[in-house]
């Protein structure tokens, strides 16, 4: 029996024999089903699963014709975090003419829609530049961040403090607090990048702190929907899981706190959400097909249900792809293909 | 990353029709399938073809859309947009900026 070369969650090489991956893809997606209380996959899903992790190239692709839409997070801040000495708008104009993209985002470096608030006087010119000079879809990019809300780094009392002291009711008001200003604050940036020419809004990392978060972004979504009928707007999730920080807060009815992907993206389609990105966080210390197998099936369990193009998050750390600063192309390129193909992906 | 994610998935961006099929899902929340039909449909080529980059670039040279590799007077920016929404038959919001800025009264 053949010995087959994968990677950790951290993307550290391993070798596992057939049998161990085989193992590892049946673990990975019951373990998501059971979590979610979703279907696992079949037995083509996770034959199919193999055969992409035990194929010896360095790189495997999509078959022809099944080629989707690339979507970014942050685009041109990826070029200035490899201090490579280009303006915004040339980082786009390499990721638009060199790097193949289908669309393009522009982000400010502190990726986060409160910090942009008071450089939206500075941000708008470039967005109003860019869209000169740049011809494939242009959003505006940041992160809900409600955690930027909370002492000492915003107005609200901070929840982690209040907790352990017993102070429940209060953690709960200040959470609501917090989305309030979050909400304003992304209207705000959403309509003033959208009456700058983007094409649509990105709210990336969703509900990283939690239900309350999740409740923000719905809730300005909803507002934007209102306000700019025929605005793009794509949300991508933090993790796969809504985690329960206030535990009651709702949308539209329905409890936030521990919903997954396929009962997220009904939330984020009642909102007005054009594309929805599902993500599954890594697990460092489990191999690549395992934590592959479970987002995948997080993922179609999502796709199953979808009414509007899903784009999964494929980034460092999710969906497959480990938790390096520099992905192994091997690896990306599994993560990309398995996810692209048994889950009917409309886009990464 | 981005571009192992481009050679193993992505149809290609403006090498193809990869930015005609991202507008119709960020303008009309088309899945990927109705999507590359309603472009292969308005661009009169198969399905097949528009993540072709040697067929795309012929094609995007011709119908002036902007392409990778610029030449003098073909269309870069906002003039490859204009020809997009009605090539494709959608709005593009810059789009209708800009013309609301040129026509706007003196």
């Amino acid at each position: 029996m053949g010995k087959i070369k994968t990677r950790m969650g951290d993307g550290f090489k391993v070798e596992m024999t057939e049998a161990e991956v085989r193992k590892a893809l049946e673990e990975g997606t019951q373990d998501a089903a059971e979590r979610a209380d979703v279907e696992a996959l079949t037995e083509d899903d996770l034959k199919q699963l193999f055969e992409i992790y035990a194929s010896p190239y360095r790189m495997v692709g999509v078959e022809e014709g099944n080629e989707v839409v690339l979507t970014y997070d942050s685009l041109n801040t990826k070029i200035k975090r490899a201090q490579i000495s280009t303006s915004k708008i040339q980082s786009l104009q390499v990721c638009e003419r060199a790097l193949g993209a289908d669309t393009l985002e522009l982000a400010h470096i502190d990726y986060s829609y409160k910090p942009v608030k008071p450089i939206i006087p500075f941000e708008k010119p470039i967005m109003e530049q860019a869209v000169l000079i740049t011809i494939p879809a242009l959003l505006y990019g940041a992160m809900p961040n409600l955690g930027l809300y909370s002492q000492p780094d915003g107005p609200c009392p901070n929840p982690a403090d209040l907790l352990p002291n017993g102070k429940i009711a209060e953690a709960r008001a200040s959470y609501e607090e917090a989305a309030e200003y979050a909400i304003s604050d992304m209207v705000y940036v959403g309509s003033e990048m959208y009456e700058s020419g983007a094409d649509g809004i990105n709210f990336d990392t969703t509900a990283a702190a939690g239900d309350a978060e999740f409740y923000a972004t719905l809730k300005a979504v909803e507002i934007l929907r209102k306000k700019y009928p025929a605005m793009g707007i794509q949300m991508g999730m933090a993790a796969e899981f809504v985690l329960g920080m206030h535990g009651e807060i709702e949308y539209n009815g329905v409890r936030l706190a521990g919903l997954y992907p396929h009962k997220q993206i009904k939330l984020a389609q009642e909102a007005g959400v054009n594309i929805f990105g599902p993500a599954a966080n890594i697990v460092t210390s489990k191999s690549l097909p395992w934590n592959t197998a479970r987002s995948v099936t997080w993922t179609k369990a999502c796709t199953d249900v979808a009414e509007i193009p899903v784009h999964a998050c494929l980034g460092m750390g999710v969906g497959g792809v480990p938790l390096a600063l520099t992905p192994p192309i091997d690896a990306v390129s599994r993560a990309s293909k398995a996810h692209v193909e048994i889950c009917k992906l409309d886009g990464l | 990353m981005h571009a192992a994610h481009a050679n193993a998935s992505g149809i290609g961006g403006i090498r193809t029709a990869g930015d005609l099929v991202a507008r119709m899902q960020l303008n009309r929340s088309m899945k990927i399938g109705p999507a590359k039909k309603h472009v292969a449909d308005k661009l009169h080529i198969s399905v097949e073809d528009i993540a072709d980059p040697v067929v795309m670039n012929e094609l995007r040279e011709d119908l002036d859309i902007g392409r990778v590799n610029e030449a003098p007077g073909v269309a870069k920016g906002m003039d490859a947009k204009f020809r997009i929404a009605r090539l494709l038959d959608i709005d593009i919001n810059s789009v209708n900026i800009f013309k609301e800025k040129i026509e706007r009264d003196i």
